[in-house]
Formats: C-alpha cells, structure tokens, sequence
C-alpha cells in the first residue's frame, strides 16, 4: 500500500482546493484524446473529434471529463485507501470498458502538465513528486482487480 | 522513423527559441532526482541530494541539466533524424553509463511539465502533442543502440 507522509497530503489537498474540477476535467481528457489520440478509441459516441479545438471545445469530452475528475477527487480525500477506493471502478474498466490500464498512467501524466500549465511556478518540484505519486497510486488502484 | 509535421515542427522550435537551456537543463535534471529519487543512483558523486532544495540548488546537477538539455537542442535541429543524431550517446547510456532507457521516458515526461510549467496556457493541447512527440521520439533514439 502506497504511504503518503503529512508533506505530500499537504501539497495534494492545498491545491486540489484551487481546481476547478469542471474546467480541468475537461481540460485533461481533451489534452489526453489530442496527445495521445488512439485514446479516441474509447470515446466513439462523442461525436466530432477531428482536430484539437474540436476536442477541447467538444461538450462530450467536458462533460465526462469532468466526471472523471470528480472521481479522482475522492482519491484525494482517500490517499491512505485507495486500493478500496477505486476497486469497483477497476472492475468497470476491465470487464465493461476494456481499457488498456496503460491509458491510466497516460491520464495521470495529463492531469500533471494541466496542473502545470495552471500553477506554473507554484508547481514546485516537490508539488510535483506528491501529485505523481498521487496519479501513479491511483493508476496502479485502478489497474488492482484487472484478470 | 517518426516523422513531423511543419506545425509540429514549429510548435517545438518556436518554444524552444525562447527556452533558457542552461535554467531549464538544471530544473530538468532537478526535478527528475526529485520526482523519481532512484535516479538519484546514477549520481552518486554529485554530492548533497538529500532534499529537494539541495538537489535543486546543487551546482552538478545545474551543469550537468544544462549538458543534457543543450544536447536536446540538437535533437530539435534534427528532428527527421533522431536515431542518427543520438547514435553514439546511445551507445554511451548502454555501454558506459547503464541506463535503463525507461528513464529516457521520465526524462522527457518531466521536461514536457516544464515547458508547461513556464509557459502556461500557451503550452496548448496542441504544442503538448509535438513536444510529447519529441521527447518519446528521442527516448526512442536513445534506446535504439541498446543491446
């Protein structure tokens, strides 16, 4: 089980606080469909995805990646747990969605560049190290009940 | 070969053109002993890396990140030709250095945080793509000696 010291809590929570989880959400899984676009794959409902402001402007993509933040939010409030956090969601993603977990550590390393792009210097070295132990965690959470 | 695109190829050269390499390199290097200390192990005589203040004050690791990332610089005035650019340093990582080239990867993962990092919304989901481009085609290049 991954263990967090009260520091990296502190750099987690301090600026989970500031994140407009509905502007980052949509933020993350657009930047994930464009750098990464055989992610498209999964999103074939979404309708139009064809270029980069056709994703991020895409009401499909915001709305669902505000979904998928709002579930990381409960990673935050869980970082001591969250093998058991996240163990439905692992199933989901393995039996109904078949996601490769691969695209978990690629969503990770997206919400990181966002959070960058945000905070810029304020995402100090050691902000980062907590958040991509965070995501890393999650990943690995969500990767648990895969067979 | 990976190939790139005039936009991709602006996208990175018009960045880079206002990257200060040797402030860059040194935060590069820094935050990659900070995000991932095992890489710490391949620096055992760069003296004090005992925290993330002194590795990223740490004289060695500014000059030897400023090193690396001056030699990123040629990888981007030849982006048709990573392989043949990075042969003999691939060589170098395999046979002298011991590398594991998955630490090409995190390299290029936390310059990508930097740029974003520095340049905030102009680190658009597009520019993220040819960077992100870039750097695993470099991670690419320098494993490619490998044996």
């Amino acid at each position: 089980m991954v263990h967090f010291t009260a520091e990296e809590k502190a750099a987690v929570v301090s600026l989970w606080a500031r994140v407009n989880v509905e502007l980052v959400g949509g933020e993350v899984l657009g930047r994930l469909l464009v750098v990464y676009p055989w992610t498209q794959r999964f999103f074939d409902s979404f309708g139009n995805l064809s270029s980069e402001s056709a994703i991020m402007g895409n009401p499909k993509v915001k709305a669902h990646g505000k979904k998928v933040l709002t579930s990381f939010g409960n990673a935050v409030k869980h970082m001591d747990d969250l093998k058991d956090t996240f163990a439905e969601l692992s199933e989901l993603h393995c039996d109904k969605l078949h996601v490769d977990p691969e695209n978990f550590k690629l969503l990770g390393n997206m919400i990181l560049v966002v959070l960058a792009t945000h905070f810029t210097k304020e995402f100090t070295p050691r902000v980062q190290a907590a958040w991509q132990k965070l995501t890393t965690a999650v990943a690995n959470a969500l990767t648990h009940k895969y067979h | 070969m990976v190939h790139f695109s005039p936009e991709e190829k602006a996208a990175v050269t018009s960045l880079w053109g206002k990257v200060n390499v040797e402030e860059a390199g040194g935060e590069a290097l820094g935050r990659l002993l900070v995000v991932y200390p095992w890489t710490q192990r391949f620096f055992d005589n760069f003296g004090n890396l005992s925290s993330a203040s002194a590795i990223m004050g740490n004289p060695k690791v500014k000059a030897h990140g400023k090193k690396v990332l001056t030699s990123f610089g040629e990888a981007i005035k030849n982006m048709d030709n990573l392989k043949g650019t990075f042969a003999k340093l691939s060589e170098l990582h395999c046979d002298k250095l011991h590398v594991d080239p998955e630490n090409f990867r995190l390299l290029g993962n936390v310059l990508v945080i930097i740029l974003a990092s520095h340049f905030g919304k102009e680190f658009t989901p597009d520019v993220q793509a040819a960077w992100q481009k870039l750097v695993a085609g470099v991670a690419t290049a320098l494993a490619h000696k490998y044996h």
